[in-house]
């Protein structure tokens, strides 16, 4: 989905004002503490994955993504995975056994993360230093293709192997697919006045196609 | 824990909702109370940029390390003990005078957190977002950094789950430095590519100071 979310290139949204490294704090308000917690820690719980979780935040109104602080854009993600899985009803009924992550468990949790390869099931379609395009892609589910680069022409620069695709995953579907460190050029993202500069973009193998030479 | 919000004041909305939100799971049992200071506690004092800060300067002051490092620095630094959440795949990508790097999250905020800590909050910002991979060095001048006409700027759009960590260039005079006085230098900026590392005079003003 091209939602509120997916800001690359766009303009009008003024400058950065970065607080300086030295004094900024971690957490400007004590919700913002919270709701990070209680995110990864209901993450914990197995119930959804990285993918569901993001597209859970995208899924809005993109003025009121873009109204939104960061955490709250967390917030209503959350609110809106709980509703959607049901998972204060499932907690009450006790028809499963959940399992809940103590102090220890929540640590091993954190300290071991997600690894997203996989075994290669396909060979990579692409070499290292093919041309491709990135595929023009109206769908409204979750994807990992920027707009701005949709219908673009780039080169293959790296293969980091197969990864989970995050357009099934958000489906719950885990499976993996070729993932490429993909180079464009400034100018044909951007026009002549980016000459000089590159972007680098992960894109996975669906979301390519070779390019015209 | 610090109080510093004022007391005279309303709780706002989001503060209600939240505590609202936290209320309800505890009592369905669907989080456990220490497991969420756990995790508060992990990225407030033991998760941050000096672990990154400790792996540039090691890279600096061992060519073997550094050279490990950009060949597969998932393993490298692995064997430092930074593995964890959203650290998982890591790519160092080094600056050099003819090339400086910058890394962003344009679809929301990937970010290397088990070397870099949680992301600053101009790094989740939508301006950032919008702006450094259209234009990288208006971006930089608002962090005060200026690079010559003739470097080639490389950004990183972290879309997949690898994580980019850039590697500053090392400041002058410093050659001889050990890791420890290195790390000093090292920004948490400089590794998300928005500054170059401090320069060595940084240092010595310090300990002329003290």
């Amino acid at each position: 989905m091209i939602g509120g979310h997916d800001l690359g290139g766009k303009h009008g949204l003024g400058p950065i004002n970065p607080e300086p490294e030295s004094k900024e704090p971690l957490f400007h308000a004590e919700w913002e503490r919270r709701i990070f917690a209680l995110t990864l820690a209901t993450g914990m719980l197995g119930q959804w994955n990285i993918d569901e979780s993001r597209h859970a935040r995208e899924r809005q109104h993109p003025v009121d993504y873009l109204k939104q602080s960061y955490y709250e854009n967390w917030l209503v993600g959350l609110e809106k995975l709980l509703d959607e899985k049901h998972l204060l009803e499932r907690a009450e009924n006790q028809q499963e056994n959940l399992r809940i992550p103590d102090a220890v468990g929540a640590e091993k949790i954190l300290a071991s993360g997600g690894p997203t390869l996989m075994q290669d099931k396909a060979p990579a379609r692409f070499g290292i230093g093919a041309k491709v395009m990135a595929a023009k892609r109206q769908g409204s589910g979750h994807t990992r293709v920027p707009a701005y680069a949709q219908g673009a022409s780039g080169e293959i620069v790296d293969h980091y192997g197969t990864h989970v695709f995050p357009d099934a995953n958000a489906r719950g579907d885990r499976r993996g697919e070729h993932l490429y460190s993909v180079r464009f050029d400034g100018e044909s993202l951007w026009g002549n006045e980016s000459q000089g500069q590159s972007v680098f973009i992960d894109l996975w193998e669906p979301y390519l196609e070779a390019a015209a030479i | 824990m610090p109080h510093d919000h004022d007391h005279t004041e309303p709780p706002s909305d989001l503060e209600l909702r939240v505590k609202a939100l936290e209320s309800l799971l505890l009592e369905k049992g669907l989080v456990n109370p220490d497991a969420l200071n756990a995790i508060i506690e992990t990225y407030e004092h033991k998760v941050g940029p000096k672990n990154g800060a400790h792996v540039v300067a090691k890279a600096w002051s061992d060519p073997d390390f550094k050279q490990a490092l950009l060949t597969d620095a998932t393993s490298a630094v692995v064997d430092l003990g930074y593995i964890g959440r959203q650290g998982e795949h890591l790519t160092v990508v080094e600056n050099t005078p003819s090339v400086h790097n910058l890394v962003v999250c344009t679809l929301c905020s990937c970010y290397p957190w088990t070397l870099l800590g949680l992301p600053p909050i101009w790094y989740k910002s939508a301006p950032y977002r919008a702006r450094a991979v259209s234009e990288p060095r208006s971006v930089l001048a608002e962090f005060g950094s200026e690079l010559p006409e003739s470097t080639g700027i490389q950004v990183w759009d972290s879309t997949s789950e690898m994580r980019y960590l850039v590697l500053p260039m090392q400041p002058a005079g410093t050659e001889d430095w050990g890791e420890a006085r290195l790390q000093a230098l090292v920004s948490r900026n400089s590794m998300i590519g928005v500054e170059l590392a401090k320069p060595a005079s940084t240092l010595a003003q310090r300990d002329a100071e003290s």
